[in-house]
């Protein structure tokens, strides 16, 4: 039914905390209760030490490998790299991935109903930050009564968490895969957060994150955010593969507004089948908490930041390609953890896709992780599941 | 704020059968054991790999190929993809006993400055390379009216990367003009120890330096 080496059927399961003392976050603001949606793959060890925790990027959610139901046409979203025999090997690891507080998938977020007045939060659910997602994770991680994690690996926003862990709860985790990533959003990363915003803003549907009863959604506003990131997900030279200057269903120029070339379709089709699956409020929030994410701050520098890490053995991995978190950010991070005295390995593998590349590279990234995953059960001498 | 690399030993799975090129089996001797060890341009990690067998040393490396840095990752070992300069620069005063360079001195653009580097980082320093002024050179040079390629050199004199082409008499020369002393010295020729010491610039195809900087005390 399934493949080989897939997890097979999971299912997604919910933790619940701060009934009575609310979750603090960042902000200073408040929550309460908090709901982490979550999955696991594999079996803990007797001793708990063959915990890995996955982190997400933007628009993920829990489900990172597996089926849901039998007929999925789809595994979870990074199914290449976690199963039995692949690179987080489920017969060896205790695998888990949860999904960030401010998302539509399950875990606290503006789509949640606000218990004081019975109706989804909207914007009255308080803006979070890299952090207060961490901290979410970490009483997760306490409830499946898990003292240390062997490993944190992540993509994108998913490395930012993964940084967040090795910096601020380093006595928590033995090793940290941060994968094209960044210690600090650019400038120009804000820039390109807050076009996708202002295209939510925009559209009228939108009515200040005030429409789950509307009967109307964002969807123009959200698809133009979504257009404007997949831009920022390839390069330019995938562009010139993926399209070329190719039409659509045509051999010349209609001289009209039409969908023409084969780029502007797949814009089109992407921005509109987001809009299916994400809330346009959730994007708001979590590209607001990449935007605030600054490891420098407060401690003045990155070295500063990991002062406390020097024990957790880091696999940095950027690729050449990638434009939205270049490879000097990757390099720089790797500079601040050799200053620190941590045990780091980077590659900064040669690419033509662009961000997209840390789930397009399967092959050179399963050889990394895999061995580096030995290597650190090895150290760690992690015994196997029963 | 700044410490010593906290290293580890990679415990590697012994079936990893490991063909040690001269120079490094003659690195590799003069290396004491558990020392914590930077390999610059340490290739596969095959002297890492040797070294952490026989003798727990704890090391690490950069190096500048994909496939280098995938070959090392599946030995176990911690390396840093990147060029010389940068690499190092990252590295606190004295963050290693022992900092490696074998066969890589021709190929840097500056070399005073790598071996400035070296010696803030590392305590000593090991560098092999190979010597222009072994007697075939220099004939081949005399007879042909060609410039010789270095014997423990693939690369001729057009091929990347390129080459400067220099003598142990050189090197030694250089070392001085630089305030690094030379402690210790191996001669081989095609892979076999040159005992004759007097007449090396003249039979040594490769020779193997031990650098420490003239002043222990001094500057710093």
């Amino acid at each position: 039914m399934f493949p080989p080496n897939s997890v097979g059927l999971v299912k997604t399961e919910y933790f619940t905390f701060a009934h009575d003392e609310p979750f603090r976050l960042e902000s200073g603001a408040t929550l309460r209760p908090v709901t982490i949606a979550y999955e696991t793959y594999g079996r803990l060890n007797a001793d708990r030490s063959n915990a890995v925790l996955i982190c997400h990027a933007l628009s993920g959610g829990a489900h990172a490998a597996g089926y849901h139901r039998p007929e999925d046409p789809q595994p979870g979203w990074w199914d290449d790299c976690i199963g039995p025999g692949k690179a987080f090997d489920t017969n060896r690891f205790f695998v888990i991935c949860s999904n960030v507080l401010g998302s539509c998938y399950g875990s606290s977020g503006p789509t949640s109903v606000d218990p004081a007045t019975g109706k989804p939060y909207g914007l009255r659910f308080p803006v979070v930050t890299i952090g207060d997602m961490v901290n979410a994770q970490e009483r997760l991680i306490d409830h499946l009564g898990i003292e240390r994690l062997l490993c944190v690996a992540g993509g994108s926003m998913g490395g930012m968490q993964v940084l967040e862990w090795a910096a601020h709860h380093p006595q928590r985790v033995r090793a940290a895969i941060p994968i094209a990533t960044t210690a600090r959003h650019s400038p120009m990363l804000i820039a390109f957060s807050e076009v996708g915003r202002q295209a939510i803003y925009a559209d009228p549907a939108w009515n200040n994150g005030d429409y789950y009863d509307n009967g109307r959604r964002p969807d123009a506003g959200l698809a133009v955010a979504r257009m404007v990131g997949h831009i920022t997900y390839l390069s330019e030279q995938s562009m010139h593969e993926k399209f070329g200057r190719r039409l659509r269903e045509r051999e010349r120029y209609g001289y009209e507004f039409q969908t023409e070339f084969e780029v502007e379709s797949y814009l089109k089709y992407n921005g509109l089948k987001f809009t299916r699956r994400f809330d346009a409020n959730s994007y708001l929030y979590i590209t607001k908490a990449m935007d605030y994410f600054d490891l420098t701050q407060p401690h003045g520098s990155l070295a500063a930041a990991f002062a406390n890490s020097a024990h957790v053995k880091f696999l940095v991995i950027s690729f050449t390609s990638d434009w939205l978190y270049p490879s000097y950010h990757s390099k720089q991070l790797v500079s601040a953890l050799t200053a620190v005295g941590a045990d780091v390995t980077y590659l900064d593998i040669q690419s033509t896709w662009g961000h997209d590349a840390f789930l397009l590279e399967v092959d050179t990234m399963t050889k990394l992780l895999s061995s580096f995953m030995d290597q650190i059960a090895r150290e760690a001498q992690v015994t196997p599941p029963d | 704020m700044l410490s010593t690399p906290s290293l580890s030993t990679p415990a590697t799975a012994s079936t990893d059968v490991l063909v040690l090129r001269p120079d490094l089996l003659a690195i590799a001797d003069m290396v004491p054991p558990g020392v914590k060890l930077l390999d610059l341009g340490c290739g596969d990690g095959s002297l890492l790999l040797h070294l952490a067998r026989t003798k727990e040393v704890k090391g690490r490396g950069i190096e500048l190929s994909e496939a280098g840095v995938l070959a090392c990752v599946r030995r176990g070992l911690s390396v840093r993809q990147g060029h010389l300069e940068e690499g190092l620069a990252d590295y606190p005063d004295h963050s290693f006993d022992v900092v490696v360079l074998s066969q890589t001195l021709p190929f840097l653009d500056d070399p005073a400055a790598i071996l400035r580097e070296m010696l803030r980082v590392g305590r000593c320093a090991l560098v092999s390379f190979p010597n222009w002024g072994y007697w075939r050179c220099r004939l081949e040079l005399l007879f042909t009216g060609r410039i010789p390629q270095a014997p423990d050199l693939p690369q001729a004199w057009h091929e990347a990367p390129r080459w400067q082409a220099f003598t142990i008499t050189d090197f030694a020369r250089f070392c001085r003009s630089q305030d690094v002393r030379i402690t210790g010295e191996v001669y081989l020729m095609h892979g076999r120890r040159v005992r004759i010491i007097k007449v090396k610039n003249l039979l040594a195809t490769t020779a193997i330096f031990r650098l420490e900087p003239a002043a222990r005390n001094g500057g710093r």
